[in-house]
């Protein structure tokens, strides 16, 4: 290890941004709420957060730390627009299946 | 005494995000959110990362899941819940995340890992001018890309003007 201080060995933030990643895969492909399914993207996302900014600590680079700066505002962005889109399904079809919009489909 | 620290906040984010996939109850899925971006705030300050700390408590624990329970309130929480059939998905979707676990684990753990480059920040200037050194390196070397992020914004903005007015579909 090139950096005693780090609080935990640099595996172990990686292990765990690996099990909050899976665990956002796991909610969109279980669930057919709409609302959840979403929040478990916002959890993927997060997972990649903590794994730059865990990397930013290793190597000692703040260039992470600007990264997950951007992943935050595109993920405020992609919150704004995704919920605006529940509102407009909801009004329209009262729905928040997924399963319920498959009108695209083939 | 910080690996045991670390290991009670990695914990909490976990179960954050476990209830937050299992609940039935939406409001309760907000909250237990929540928890899991303060938990995960709380590991960027060990990470001597208080800027992203601060904006990951304001922006994503804040005003991210604000705008969820916003959305929960407005259409009712009672009419949003559904009871959710799946057939025989559920099985396949575990079976295929824990192998999705096992390839990033087994990735991450026997990778090789690089040294920090000659020219790396120390970890007390790290932690102690951390705004200053990150609004340093958007204003040089990501200026553009912060450019681009506020147009983004903007497209975001009106987007969300436009898909939420009354008359639309």
């Amino acid at each position: 290890m090139p950096d005693a201080g780090m609080p935990a060995p640099i595996q172990a933030y990686a292990i765990l941004s690996a099990l909050l990643f899976c665990m956002g895969v796991l909610g969109v492909l279980v669930r057919r709420n709409i609302i959840i399914v979403f929040m478990s993207i916002e959890l993927m996302l997060n997972a990649g957060n903590l794994l730059f900014v865990a990397f930013a600590r290793y190597q000692q680079n703040l260039s992470g730390q600007v990264v997950v700066f951007f992943v935050m505002t595109v993920a405020a962005a992609e919150v704004a627009i995704g919920l605006a889109l529940v509102m407009a399904l909801f009004r329209t079809k009262r729905t928040t299946d997924v399963d319920d919009v498959s009108m695209l489909r083939g | 005494m910080t690996l045991i620290f670390f290991v009670i906040v990695a914990a909490i984010a976990l179960v954050g995000a476990f209830f937050m996939i299992t609940a039935r109850n939406l409001m309760h899925a907000v909250l237990w959110m929540v928890l899991n971006f303060a938990s995960v705030a709380i590991l960027y300050i060990t990470l001597s990362a208080p800027f992203v700390a601060m904006v990951q408590v304001a922006v994503y624990a804040g005003a991210i899941m604000v705008l969820f329970l916003f959305v929960v309130m407005l259409l009712g929480e009672r009419q949003l819940t559904f009871q959710e059939h799946l057939a025989g998905q559920r099985v396949w979707a575990g079976a295929l995340s824990v192998l999705l676990l096992a390839l990033l684990a087994g990735a991450l753990l026997f990778g090789v890992y690089a040294a920090p480059a000659a020219n790396a920040v120390s970890v007390e200037q790290m932690g102690a001018q951390n705004p200053q050194l990150v609004g340093s390196l958007l204003y040089t070397d990501y200026l553009l890309p912060f450019e681009i992020t506020s147009v983004l914004l903007l497209i975001a903005m009106v987007g969300a003007v436009v898909l939420a007015k009354r008359r639309l579909l």
